[in-house]
């Protein structure tokens, strides 16, 4: 039984599967030789499933991804319905979702196991591309949207046929949710929507946005709602798709909203309660960014071992100068650290604790440690690092991102200092 | 009548695009130990063509097998995940796994055909990283049995099989009769993901166990590796602007 939570989100957290793991699981294969750098035998949270899912999706990466990245991030665009609809078919959009959908109704540590997975692809763009689809736009639909709602919009964007993007931040309004100004006016059994949105990953290319707007004048906390918007209704304007530092192969729009009308059956779940969903999903969104980064900064490492191994200077391997191979064992002990961090929050998570303090934890240090190990490991690539076609060089631009979106850094302190019960009193 | 069941027979093998394979200190072979093994690339093939041939229903019943330690039993997961039925995983480790060569590797599916009336043995053409290429030629000599090897297209007509082999002069088709060996070569077919739907059905899948004994297979290698070295390192080329240069320059090697 879940103990420990509010009382709304102890009701809420109930409609979560909850899968308890027998433990039988995971000693069932055990393999004499470790399969390259993941210790496969004894994991605490994976099961020859797990690896057996990491290994089918590496490959849909390896052929079908990877080989198009160095050109859709010089393009500044990546085919998203072809993507989607390729790992829709493979099953991986809908891991944690329901049967009834086209999901696999399985645990989050599938969907974490697939995050890692996806840390493979050779950009950052793209993952969160998907983050966004599988894991952002999509959580409160599966679990409160009606019926009729999850058919339209739920089941084609797990098939991969729609993509989805996420509408909650606005030019005036980011980390302080609460203070979004787009409303959704009720007239008739029609919602009239005016205001926009910022930051739109897949804007550009959804089907549709679960946006997040203010449907009523109660106190900020209870005065939003989620509604499901097809983006080809008249009055979305796509103003721009904006030039970012870095997730080049990701399209970020901005759009605004005039006098567009949705019938109401397009509410996700209670009017009122949209802050509170959205605020449901975000241990998941923050478990999964972490995932997806951790697999990327191993990377990161041991591309760099490889390249300093191989470049010499004073007569030696950059790698054998003490100050490169202890910074980068510092590194890698701290992706390790992590990586366990991840794994105790996701198997908690599964077993419906509430784990939002672990998980702020889990992204701020996300967020901070890709930085250092992208300025580090782009120092011991010299000049190499600084140039356009090195992985180094794109890592270091695209990890950046992750100490401010998806939750500041800012954000995440002030979550873990409500629990340490440091913040001041008003 | 629809040949009831088809055997795949899969390897596991050192993955080609690790970065470094390094020979062992020893001279004795190449260090295995923490370097990532999967499914064998024409294994893939293999298993795809049996499934597809299920899947236009010539067959009843893919049964995938593979000879090893327990890690095997992985490689077996990811053909059932890619529609193969059932599983049966032939155990071998220790020193046997390390002196295990095609003869007896051969000498076990062969058995194994045999005991369980398989119709169509399948399997890879080679394993990349011993690049062998024996153990269907020999299996199909042991059972007796008409072989199709370097298949580039397989089709089941009746009570025979046509393939066309990829050959050196160019594609040569032959009809032979089942119970056959063929072999996978790498334009056969394009092997399908296994889907997550699919690799969380395969986890009900059945593999049985057995060891070579069971099957009245003596271990025993015939052949003995002596040594195990690397490649000479390539070195630099010469760059020349003629014909008469690069004739020039050959002669004062001595290579003409």
């Amino acid at each position: 039984m879940c103990s420990s939570l509010t009382h709304t989100q102890h009701k809420l957290l109930l409609t979560q599967k909850c899968s308890t793991r027998k433990l039988a699981e995971n000693v069932s294969s055990k393999p004499k030789t470790a399969s390259g750098s993941e210790i496969t035998a004894d994991h605490l949270l994976y099961t020859p499933e797990h690896f057996a899912l990491k290994e089918s999706l590496k490959k849909i990466i390896d052929q079908d991804i990877n080989p198009y990245v160095d050109q859709w991030e010089a393009e500044g665009i990546f085919p998203a319905h072809k993507v989607f609809k390729l790992l829709g078919n493979a099953g991986f959009l809908g891991v944690n979702k329901p049967v009834e959908y086209g999901g696999l109704g399985l645990d989050f540590s599938y969907s974490i196991a697939v995050s890692e997975e996806l840390g493979n692809i050779r950009c950052g763009g793209i993952p969160m591309a998907i983050g966004v689809q599988t894991d952002m736009a999509t959580p409160a639909l599966a679990r409160f949207g009606s019926t009729e709602l999850k058919k339209e919009f739920l089941l084609p964007s797990i098939m991969g046929d729609k993509v989805a993007c996420l509408g909650v931040s606005e030019v005036g309004a980011g980390s302080d949710v609460a203070t979004i100004k787009t409303n959704a006016v009720r007239e008739g059994d029609e919602y009239v929507v005016n205001g926009g949105k910022m930051w739109t990953t897949n804007g550009t290319q959804a089907d549709w946005m679960c946006l997040l707007a203010n449907t009523s004048d109660s106190p900020s906390h209870k005065n939003k709602s989620l509604i499901c918007l097809p983006m080809n209704s008249p009055g979305v304007h796509i103003a721009r798709k904006i030039d970012n530092m870095g997730m080049r192969s990701s399209d970020t729009a901005e759009v605004f909203f005039d006098d567009v009308r949705m019938p109401c059956k397009n509410l996700i779940g209670q009017e009122g309660m949209g802050f509170t969903y959205q605020m449901l999903q975000f241990q998941e969104e923050r478990l999964w960014a972490c995932s997806n980064i951790l697999t990327m900064m191993d990377n990161i490492i041991q591309e760099t071992i490889q390249y300093t191994r191989q470049r010499k200077i004073f007569k030696m391997p950059v790698l054998y100068h003490q100050s490169v191979h202890f910074r980068l064992a510092e590194l890698e002990t701290e992706i390790e650290l992590l990586r366990s961090l991840l794994h105790r929050s996701t198997a908690l998570y599964i077993k419906c604790n509430d784990v939002t303090k672990l998980a702020s934890m889990a992204k701020l240090k996300a967020g901070r440690l890709s930085r250092e190990v992208g300025d580090s490991c782009l120092q011991y690539w010299g000049g190499m690092g600084f140039t356009s076609n090195v992985l180094v060089s794109r890592f270091y631009r695209d990890a950046r991102l992750l100490s401010i979106g998806g939750g500041a850094d800012e954000v995440m302190l002030s979550i873990i200092c409500k629990y340490m019960d440091t913040l001041p009193k008003k | 009548m629809s040949p009831a069941s088809v055997f795949v027979c899969l390897s596991l093998t050192l993955l080609s695009d690790y970065p470094v394979i390094r020979v062992k200190p020893d001279h004795s072979g190449v260090v295995t130990d923490g370097v990532k093994h999967s499914m064998n690339p024409f294994c893939e093939i293999a298993v795809e063509e049996a499934v597809k041939l299920k899947e236009k229903k010539f067959i009843k019943e893919v049964v995938a097998v593979s000879c090893g330690p327990t890690q095997v039993t992985e490689t077996i997961r990811t053909a059932l995940a890619m529609g193969c039925d059932r599983g049966i995983h032939v155990e071998v480790s220790g020193k046997d796994y390390e002196a295990m060569g095609p003869l007896q590797i051969a000498k076990i599916f062969a058995a194994l055909a045999k005991k369980e009336e398989a119709s169509l043995v399948i399997l890879g053409k080679q394993a990349i990283d011993d690049d062998c290429n024996q153990t269907g030629q020999m299996t199909a000599a042991l059972l007796d049995w008409p072989q199709g090897t370097f298949a580039s297209e397989v089709t089941i007509d009746g009570e025979k099989v046509k393939v066309v082999r990829e050959i050196d002069g160019g594609l040569e088709t032959i009809k032979i009769s089942m119970p056959a060996v063929l072999t996978a070569d790498l334009r056969l077919n394009t092997p399908r993901y296994a889907t997550l739907p699919n690799i969380m059905k395969a986890k009900k899948k059945k593999i049985a166990n057995m060891k070579p004994a069971d099957l009245g297979v003596d271990m025993v290698s015939r052949v003995e590796v002596l040594r195990v070295d690397e490649p000479p390192t390539r070195l630099a080329g010469v760059k020349v602007e003629t014909v008469d240069d690069l004739v020039a320059k050959l002669k004062a090697n001595g290579t003409i």
